[in-house]
């Protein structure tokens, strides 16, 4: 009487997506407190490894664009030192430096500095014959061509700076740095004031508020070339500051040197800045491994706090698993369904801990007056990081769910 | 002639432990369609083991079941699983219903891991609940049913599916003598209207009730 085995009536049992999907849904919103607790420490994890790279990404973007302002457009040339050396060997730079520089693309003011030998002598404002007070200072005497302001940036108090013509025809005027203002009791140049360098009588002109290079002229006595050459003997500047616009750097550098030496370019020495990524990606890696293992440990942390609360729920819906069994679900549905619940575990808590980390870094950057900057691949990639963390999280208890005997499932509660 | 729901040939079932159990020996049983039958037997009898076989829960160590005529014993675990689903009810002693879905929801839940279409399958739990007689409580989750609902419940999930057993395992053991009444009368009209019946229990006047009553006892069953 046994009939041969029909074919056609042996449909494996199977679970369709949507159905896969549904079921997750209903089992993590049946008990919304305890799926946020259980994905907390994934949350913070993944909150605590955005935050960091985030923050690290701002304040090392913050730090760079800090050396941008400052020297990031700053090109120095100098004589190389061997050549200063040598008594007879003159400064290959020269007097017309500034002319030849600002015709190259890419420079915004260039303009030269020497340090003025004046052999000793003392600065005095006119003469007041105080016999308490001092009325001769050591201060120190830059020549300088009339770029040197706009190549500094400097900022003018009163009066002005002095031009190309003063320096053409050696007039004998000179700007003080506020410093050096101070000191010869200088204040206003209305009345035309006159200083002396030993002898020499030059009328101050302007007083400098502030520079934003080369701090040594706050306290000095500047004078244009053209004095500095016919009064006192200037041979030939020994720098040239180059202020260049940004990203233009390099391209002057390798430039310079041949604009301003074109017979013999290597006895100039040109300083560039630092280019910025090498000084981005130097910052960056010191404030990122500390905190990336902090980050890295906590998502430990909450990978195993997934598994540990999987695990506890497989063994209270032992039931549940033994009646799915029965009603038609295999091994490979029990372990599908739980792995699911973790991995949507998982990827909530990615989401909502990429959203927290970039917040923080958000509101830390807000508070800093920063501007934030963050990987656009971050928010992609750790939502991925939760999935994951689930994936990995809910296969020993997702093995153990399928594992699980129905007719001793179904038992356990009798 | 159409085979018979359940046809045991021979089938036994042995644990491999030390010494081994012979739990169920090599037994031969007929369930015809539309049969009320009830496995009666003191607990450690056996008759766990032959439900377990009987809801292809469990592979038997020897000899042949055909359900419906179809040889269960070469199926894969996915095919066994695919047969338990479409071809037999379960009605357990403790309800097991899923707390957190009303009487609908769990109801269809004996329908997710078969091929029945998706969008009819909550017309076919309400229309099933209404054969229980519980057409007024769809909505009520089961902390709020007394247990004779919980337990027509139960029963409206093995029948949802249509199948072609429904086994009872210990189905009166957690109801008062009350709810027992009722819950025999509805395997009563179940029986009337065609459905074919294994309740395995060990109380008698359950068993009475039935339409045959086999015995077992250490592992052999006599009728």
């Amino acid at each position: 009487m046994a009939a041969d085995r029909p074919e056609l009536d042996v449909r494996s049992s199977r679970l369709s997506f949507r159905d896969l999907f549904s079921e997750t849904t209903i089992s993590l919103t049946a008990r919304p407190a305890r799926t946020l607790l259980t994905a907390l420490g994934t949350i913070l994890g993944v909150a605590a490894l955005v935050a960091t790279l985030g923050l690290a990404r701002t304040a090392g973007n913050q730090i760079v664009s800090r050396f941008d302002e400052l020297t990031a457009t700053q090109v120095v040339i100098k004589p190389e030192t061997q050549n200063q050396g040598r008594e007879n060997q003159v400064s290959a730079i020269p007097f017309d430096a500034e002319d030849r520089l600002t015709r190259l693309n890419g420079v915004v003011a260039a303009g030269t500095t020497s340090d003025v030998e004046t052999g000793g002598q003392f600065v005095r404002s006119v003469p007041v014959n105080d016999p308490l007070g001092q009325n001769e200072f050591q201060i120190p005497v830059i020549a300088a061509s009339a770029g040197l302001f706009d190549a500094t940036r400097a900022e003018i108090r009163t009066g002005r700076f002095f031009d190309s013509g003063h320096d053409e025809r050696s007039d004998p005027v000179a700007v003080l740095g506020p410093g050096a203002a101070n000191r010869l009791n200088i204040t206003q140049t209305g009345n035309a004031p006159a200083i002396f360098i030993g002898d020499e009588a030059l009328v101050v002109i302007g007083i400098l508020e502030n520079v934003q290079r080369d701090s040594a002229l706050l306290n000095a006595v500047i004078i244009p070339n053209g004095v500095a050459r016919d009064r006192f003997g200037l041979k030939a500047p020994s720098e040239v500051l180059v202020d260049v616009n940004v990203g233009a750097a390099e391209l002057i550098g390798s430039q310079a040197a041949i604009a301003l030496a074109p017979n013999n370019p290597e006895s100039l020495r040109v300083q560039v800045p630092p280019s910025p990524t090498r000084a981005q990606s130097s910052v960056r890696s010191d404030v990122n491994s500390l905190f990336l293992v902090l980050g890295g440990i906590s998502l430990i942390v909450g990978a195993i706090g997934i598994a540990n609360v999987t695990l506890v729920s497989v063994l209270e819906r032992t039931t549940e698993i033994g009646l799915r069994r029965a009603l038609g679900a295999t091994r490979r549905h029990i372990a599908t369904q739980f792995l699911t619940e973790s991995a949507a575990l998982g990827t909530i808590a990615g989401l909502i801990g990429t959203s927290l980390g970039i917040l923080t870094t958000v509101a830390v950057s807000a508070t800093r007056d920063w501007t934030p900057v963050l990987n656009p691949l971050l928010p992609l990639v750790a939502p991925i990081l939760g999935t994951v963390i689930g994936l990995v999280a809910g296969t020993y208890p997702a093995w153990k769910a399928s594992n699980l005997e129905p007719i001793s499932a179904l038992r356990g509660s009798e | 002639m159409t085979a018979p729901v359940v046809q045991l040939v021979g089938v036994g079932r042995t644990f491999d432990s030390t010494p081994p159990v012979e739990a169920l020996r090599p037994t031969n049983l007929v369930i015809e369609a539309g049969d009320y039958a009830a496995i009666v037997g003191p607990s450690g009898s056996g008759k766990s083991t032959l439900l377990h076989i009987l809801g292809l829960l469990d592979a038997p160590s020897c000899g042949s079941y055909y359900l419906d005529g179809l040889d269960t014993s070469g199926l894969s675990e996915a095919e066994r699983a695919g047969v338990r689903g479409s071809k037999i009810g379960f009605v357990f002693q403790s309800f097991h219903l899923l707390g957190h879905r009303n009487t609908v929801e769990n109801v269809a839940l004996a329908e997710l891991y078969n091929t029945g279409s998706r969008s009819d399958r909550t017309e076919r739990a309400i229309e099933a609940l209404r054969q229980v007689g519980l057409g007024h409580r769809l909505d009520a989750f089961p902390t709020t049913l007394s247990g004779g609902e919980r337990q027509r419940v139960a029963v409206a999930r093995a029948l949802v599916g249509q199948p072609s057993l429904v086994l009872a395992d210990e189905p009166t053991g957690n109801l008062d003598s009350v709810t027992t009444e009722a819950v025999l009368e509805m395997f009563q009209s179940l029986h009337e209207g065609g459905i074919t019946l294994a309740v395995i229990t060990h109380d008698n006047e359950v068993a009475a009730r039935a339409e045959r009553q086999l015995y077992i006892k250490d592992g052999m069953l006599s009728e």
